[in-house]
């Protein structure tokens, strides 16, 4: 969960607009120290676990030559945008990776540095930051392995500059993984009404429908932004069952996985799409 | 605080997430070693646990510890003669012991398969007859201390992943409190008679039907003392003989069993009243060796009524299906009993109403305890690990929380779906066949006959029980 903060506080540095919402951050401070009760508001994403940490992990380990047991995700630095109170950071670390967890939240830092404080292999691997995408863009140009932004987008004041700046930290054919809601009238109606309303599955006020992102405009601005979209999934929640499950459809939640190309950082703002893009982009399509 | 509940989440789970914590727990800056798993109990269902999760690739830069209250065994070498523990090891157990290399040492020491096992009534004709239509193996007759020796071995071979701490008892468990009020230690802490303390993300306990895990964990507990006591012994018989086959007797004062060591062994299980077992443990070498043969060959509890009875039912199968009755065999007759081999201990069934909680999880006697009628016992304990260590295997490559109740309910549900039926199968059998009363024999005769005639039932039987 990220709230992107747009800033009404003067910073002395930060010039432009930035992705953060502060309408969004709000809706999370109050929620910040309970996101490790299983059972509680956060449920319904620590069951997400058990889908997005074997894709995110699969994935990868497909992408590899070597698997190192009991350790598989070893020497993989990862980015989690929006890591909230570090509910998918831990998991990854356990796999073995070094992971960043930011997120605008300072409460929710504040969690997740107390969670992972008692285990000291977590401890090592899991850095935290309260700050935004944006702030940490200069210090950590293409040093990333691989970003997670899971559940984040649909908070994001501006989802190209967001994307953006994922490409600006990722390495070279480094790996972003995406979850997130579409926008449709199936959405509204489960995702809103029902969740949230009715059966309270997600905190009431968490999602605005208007900020759904639809999987194609996702794709275009990805692949307009120097990203390969190799894997689109739609995911489904069975609240009876309290458990997610992969399915055809995106119309409700789905993940995405992109690539970004292989050339060394350019400038995104003037130039079109270059051959290898183009390239890349004919090889994928019909895989999504 | 109470936790949201969203429709579809299951009511009990809120309920278990604690038992009550004691001390305060001290900071970080002394904080005792962490372990990922610690078994508690090193018998041969927490010793092959903590063998397996140890041999286990995703658990490979995992920390186990093992407590165990006894001293360290060394079994360099079988004495020539048999212990009086030994264990009926199914198929399935072998393919566990396998899977962590120990099956391997067992066979190099010694074991004794069987093909066959036959059980009947000392009131009736009735008789059932097992085994396997490929003639392979039905079962393994084992002695404890040859599993013990082989999962010694095993452990030793991953000692930079499994820690076994022996002469250490674990006199008293901390749990912590549920994860999200997040100033105290979450991990559970566990206190050694000698005063060195550990904290692990997984309990598990595997501490005998008495278990102190369970009960600290306040985990309710079913159980019930038969009015019975198992006598042991190692037996020598009159001649030498193929020896593949277990036989079991029901006598009115409790079942004989005759397990087969070797081609001139065998070893005694015979539950029976507390005054008889006193009896038969007081009573001189060659008074034992008699009782035992005419428990096997003497027609005593029989009766006009149920023989004929039998005899008619017998008929009708064999016209309905020929090849449904099979003809009764003798067991092999005994000689001697190897002396200072007799001992006797209490039986008694238990069935713990939870297998797990919020970090702990329960395995082997300390989970159920059943009577030795159906040589079962500690193969639901190695179907127990089997079960655990792979939820646990799943959840360590999904780089979960260990000690989460998510997939130890997994483990709950398949587990009692399993047990239960047979601990209350063994239980009935147990009842059904302590008396003498006509009407119950004539049940039982007669069902043990329909049994015997239907294959497919038999089929079902055995494979159950070799899971």
């Amino acid at each position: 969960q990220l709230s992107l903060f747009r800033f009404t506080v003067k910073r002395p540095f930060s010039t432009s607009h930035s992705s953060v919402d502060s309408k969004e951050m709000k809706k999370f401070q109050l929620l910040a120290h309970k996101w490790w009760d299983e059972e509680g508001e956060y449920a319904a994403l620590h069951s997400m676990n058990d889908i997005r940490v074997p894709f995110i992990r699969d994935t990868l380990l497909s992408m590899s030559s070597n698997y190192h047991p009991g350790n598989p995700l070893s020497g993989i630095k990862i980015l989690d945008v929006g890591c909230g109170g570090g509910l998918l950071s831990e998991p990854l670390g356990r796999l073995g990776a070094s992971v960043t967890g930011i997120d605008p939240v300072e409460d929710n830092i504040r969690t997740a540095d107390r969670h992972k404080s008692f285990d000291p292999v977590l401890a090592k691997r899991i850095q935290y930051k309260s700050s935004s995408l944006e702030e940490i863009v200069e210090e950590s140009m293409e040093t990333f392995d691989v970003i997670v932004a899971s559940e984040v987008v649909e908070h994001v004041a501006d989802l190209e500059t967001f994307i953006k700046c994922c490409s600006q930290v990722l390495k070279p054919e480094g790996s972003l993984f995406i979850t997130t809601i579409n926008k449709t009238q199936l959405s509204y109606v489960l995702g809103i009404v029902v969740a949230e309303k009715i059966m309270g599955i997600v905190p009431e006020g968490t999602h605005e429908w208007e900020k759904f992102v639809p999987p194609k405009e996702l794709e275009r601005l990805l692949e307009s932004n120097g990203f390969s979209v190799k894997t689109v999934n739609g995911m489904l929640y069975n609240p009876l069952s309290g458990s997610w499950g992969w399915m055809e459809s995106t119309s409700l939640n789905y993940a995405v996985h992109a690539v970004k190309s292989g050339a060394r950082a350019r400038s995104y703002a003037t130039d079109g799409p270059s051959e290898t893009d183009i390239q890349q982009h004919s090889a994928t399509a019909g895989t999504a | 605080q109470a936790p949201a509940s969203p429709a579809g989440r299951r009511a009990p789970l809120g309920a278990r997430l604690r038992a009550r914590p004691r001390a305060p727990l001290r900071s970080a800056a002394s904080a005792p070693p962490l372990y990922d798993v610690v078994v508690s109990g090193g018998g041969m269902v927490g010793s092959a646990m903590a063998a397996v999760l140890g041999h286990d690739i995703h658990f490979h830069d995992k920390k186990i510890a093992l407590l165990e209250a006894g001293p360290r065994k060394e079994y360099d070498h079988m004495p020539d003669s048999y212990s009086n523990r030994v264990s009926s090891i199914s198929p399935g157990s072998a393919t566990l012991l396998s899977s962590c290399g120990a099956w391997d040492h067992v066979c190099s020491l010694r074991l004794k398969p069987f093909r066959r096992m036959q059980v009947w009534d000392a009131c009736s004709e009735a008789m059932i007859v097992f085994e396997k239509d490929d003639l392979d193996d039905m079962g393994y007759i084992v002695e404890n201390d040859v599993i013990m020796s082989a999962l010694t071995k095993q452990l030793d071979a991953v000692a930079e992943r499994v820690e076994v701490f022996y002469s250490s008892r674990a006199v008293g468990y901390t749990w912590p409190l549920p994860s999200h009020s997040s100033d105290t230690s979450p991990w559970v802490q566990v206190e050694l008679a000698d005063g060195r303390r550990l904290q692990t993300k997984l309990l598990i306990g595997a501490d005998g039907h008495n278990s102190v895990v369970r009960k600290e964990a306040e985990i309710k507990n079913i159980e019930h003392q038969y009015d019975q006591s198992a006598v042991v012994a190692t037996l020598h018989l009159f001649e030498a003989t193929d020896n593949n086959v277990a036989w079991q007797r029901f006598l009115p004062t409790g079942p004989i069993a005759l397990l087969p060591l070797s081609d001139t062994a065998s070893s005694l299980v015979w539950s029976t009243s507390h005054d008889h077992a006193s009896e038969l443990l007081a009573m001189d070498e060659e008074s034992f060796v008699d009782s035992i043969n005419s428990a096997f060959w003497s027609n005593i509890n029989h009766s006009d009524f149920i023989d004929t009875a039998g005899a008619m039912f017998r008929s009708a199968i064999s016209l309905l299906k020929p090849s449904g009755t099979a003809v009764r065999q003798l067991p092999p007759s005994v000689a001697k009993v190897d002396p200072e081999s007799r001992a006797m201990f209490p039986l008694g069934m238990g069935h713990a109403t939870e297998y797990v909680q919020h970090r702990v999880a329960l395995i082997g006697d300390a989970a159920h305890r059943v009577h030795p009628l159906a040589g079962q016992g500690v193969n639901l304990g190695f179907g127990d690990i089997a079960c655990l260590a792979h939820h646990l295997s799943a959840a360590a490559f999904n780089g979960s929380d260990l000690g989460s109740l998510k997939h130890l309910l997994k483990f709950e549900t398949e587990r009692q779906r399993h047990n239960v039926s047979l601990i209350a199968a063994t239980d009935v059998l147990k009842r059904l066949y302590s008396t003498t009363l006509a009407p119950l024999v004539l049940l039982r005769t007669w069902g043990l006959q329909a049994t015997n005639a239907l294959p497919p039932v038999k089929e079902q039987i055995m494979a159950f029980a070799s899971k």
